[in-house]
């Protein structure tokens, strides 16, 4: 798989106005691919969803896209707190982020589910109090 | 097909170019590059938006449009103004004044563009409330938009509203009305649009959404507004009434204009084209959300900012809005209009994906992991020294063959330190203190040929850089320049 390119991007915790520029730049490579505009559409849409909640929860973190002829793949750490239940984050409207947060327009709790939805794969790796990894594939 | 789809009206005038990097800073599609100290722009890039042309500081951007005199070439020709022209003048308070103007100056007749975009805005009204479901739209009548939006974001192509601009419709209905007035072959009648952009001027050669358009030429509103002055000396009561439109079709002229003619609630209208640059982004990455219309333009103010008109942009909004002030709202009805025939576009905006890298994804997969590579190596200052606007886009013209890397002064600078860095380490003889000693007498066979070939390849370093013409030292051959060059460091 010597054909695999891998981008990686830092994301700063408590900045809103800033989330979102990784996904922009990823979507902006994968547009110079030449990739299908479907495919183009969930992979931004899914990592900014995961962009933002690093933001809200986690105070940043890493992430890491690679793209291989089959599929582009997602993968995002932070050293947050942990999703203490996985399956009541996954549930539409379930939040909790902060009063002050949601009153910028975010932490509606569609974070988690938007980035099922538009993902071929979602994997969730969480420890309380250590960190969550979330790796996404989105099929070519 | 259309053969030359990326046409464009923005033009450099080479002689007034000094090769700074101003224009390719300012560019929004980053198509302008500067190599051997000209500017050059990338015919499939530009989207004509005319930044360049306001931002160049040696006036060396300059638009290509048609002058006054091709009413000289027909029969009959028909003035189509845009309203943003009435908006140039002082204390206007009757259109009539321009549009009796526009007779006197030699056109036969007129239709205002303003009349038209009545039209089109009931028209979007219509197809809006049909189509609800597909919200958000967005609009079409900025030609730079849609060719924004046809090289850069695909999948909001479907968004873009299939109606015809205002002055093709009115073009459309000029020439009917012309037709059956004189009884003239349509060759034989000249519609005439006089613009305040560019990007009108591509559009009516070579139009996106329908396969030919029925402007004949475009001449600009810089030319004609002076020349009206002398005919705007009036009597009241000798004006014809001319004027046909309401406050809606006057208002396009203005940021804000299209949408105020389509009583919606939820839109939003971006003026400016980094600004509508970023809202479509948002739009692409679906951040907006319950919106039911979408007004771009590309020039700020709308097209009173146009790059062809006189008046500050801003002035041009307050003058329009006092013009319209007292003007009922639209004078102009689709069921009245029976000659337009098909209001809508005929073809649809095909995505040009002019900014992958290779023909095939592999190939450019390929393509872009050289380009991380070679971005690892430039310093990320984009100062444009290369000639590309970032160090991104000269890794980019280098994958594509268009440019080297020692375009980037500072791979070239470490290149040549190195060279010089080995040169020293041969001059320097084995076993002594003083280089300056007998280097010459030290320096074997073998030695001399490796200085050979490193100054060689420093002298080829140091002209692969392009040093325009006129920056060069007189009198001194470039060779012995750049030894003396090296000998002092």
């Amino acid at each position: 798989m010597n054909d695999t390119l891998t981008f990686r991007y830092t994301i700063d915790g408590d900045d809103f106005t800033r989330a979102g520029e990784a996904s922009s730049s990823v979507k902006n490579k994968l547009k110079q691919l030449g990739l299908d505009s479907d495919v183009i559409r969930k992979v931004a849409i899914a990592m900014y969803e995961g962009e933002i909640n690093m933001v809200i929860h986690a105070d940043g973190g890493e992430i890491t896209v690679s793209v291989s002829d089959s599929d582009i793949t997602m993968i995002l750490a932070d050293r947050g707190p942990g999703i203490p239940d996985v399956d009541q984050a996954m549930q539409e409207g379930f939040s909790t982020a902060r009063p002050e947060v949601r009153s910028l327009g975010f932490g509606a709790g569609m974070g988690l589910p938007n980035m099922k939805r538009y993902t071929d794969e979602m994997k969730i790796d969480t420890v309380i109090g250590e960190g969550t990894t979330i790796t996404m594939k989105v099929y070519i | 097909m259309n053969t030359n789809k990326f046409m464009r009206s923005v033009r450099l005038r080479e002689s007034a170019c000094q090769g700074c990097i101003n224009c390719i800073k300012y560019c929004p599609t980053q198509a302008i590059r500067v190599h051997n100290g000209k500017a050059h722009i990338i015919d499939k890039f530009c989207i004509d938006c005319g930044r360049c042309i306001r931002y160049c500081p040696h006036h060396a951007k300059v638009a290509v449009y048609d002058p006054l005199s091709v009413i000289n070439n027909f029969k009959y020709t028909v003035a189509l103004p845009a309203p943003s022209l009435y908006a140039q003048y002082n204390n206007l308070t009757n259109v009539d004044i321009v549009l009796n103007a526009l007779l006197k100056l030699g056109f036969d007749d007129v239709y205002e563009v303003s009349a038209a975009a009545e039209l089109v805005s009931e028209a979007s009204r219509e197809y809006i409330k049909e189509h609800a479901e597909e919200a958000p739209f967005i609009s079409s009548a900025c030609p730079s938009v849609v060719r924004l939006i046809r090289v850069k974001f695909p999948s909001l192509i479907s968004r873009l509203l299939p109606i015809k601009a205002p002055v093709e419709v009115a073009a459309e209905l000029a020439r009917a009305k012309a037709m059956k007035k004189t009884g003239l072959k349509p060759e034989e009648i000249g519609i005439i649009f006089i613009s305040p952009c560019p990007s009108k001027v591509s559009y009516a050669r070579a139009p996106l959404g329908i396969e030919k358009s029925n402007i004949d030429n475009v001449v600009a509103i810089k030319d004609v507004y002076p020349l009206l002055l002398p005919h705007m000396k009036h009597d009241d009561s000798q004006l014809l009434p001319l004027s046909n439109s309401g406050r809606i079709g006057i208002g396009w002229s203005n940021a804000g204009g299209e949408v105020g003619g389509l009583l919606v609630d939820n839109y939003l209208a971006a003026d400016g084209i980094v600004n509508i640059l970023r809202v479509l982004e948002e739009l692409e990455d679906e951040k907006l959300h319950g919106l039911t219309f979408v007004e771009l333009n590309a020039c700020n103010g709308g097209c009173v900012g146009g790059t062809l008109t006189v008046e500050n942009a801003y002035i041009a909004t307050t003058k329009t809005k006092r013009l319209v002030k007292y003007q009922p709202v639209s004078r102009n009805h689709l069921e009245d209009n029976p000659e337009l025939g098909n209001i809508y576009w005929a073809d649809n905006v095909e995505y040009e994906p002019v900014f992958r890298l290779g023909n095939t994804f592999k190939e450019s997969l390929q393509m872009m992991g050289e380009v991380e590579k070679l971005t690892a190596r430039f310093p990320g200052l984009d100062c444009g020294s290369c000639g590309a606007p970032t160090c991104q886009t000269l890794a980019e013209d280098i994958v594509r063959g268009d440019a080297t890397p020692n375009d980037c002064i500072y791979v070239l600078r470490s290149n040549i330190a190195d060279l010089s860095e080995k040169i020293r380490h041969l001059m320097q003889p084995k076993g002594s203190g003083n280089p300056s000693a007998s280097s010459k007498e030290t320096l074997s066979g073998e030695d001399q040929a490796l200085l050979k070939q490193y100054i060689q390849e420093l002298t080829g370093e140091l002209a692969s850089f392009g040093v325009p013409e006129h920056l060069r030292p007189h009198g001194e051959p470039e060779g012995k320049h750049t030894g003396n060059e090296v000998n002092r460091s």
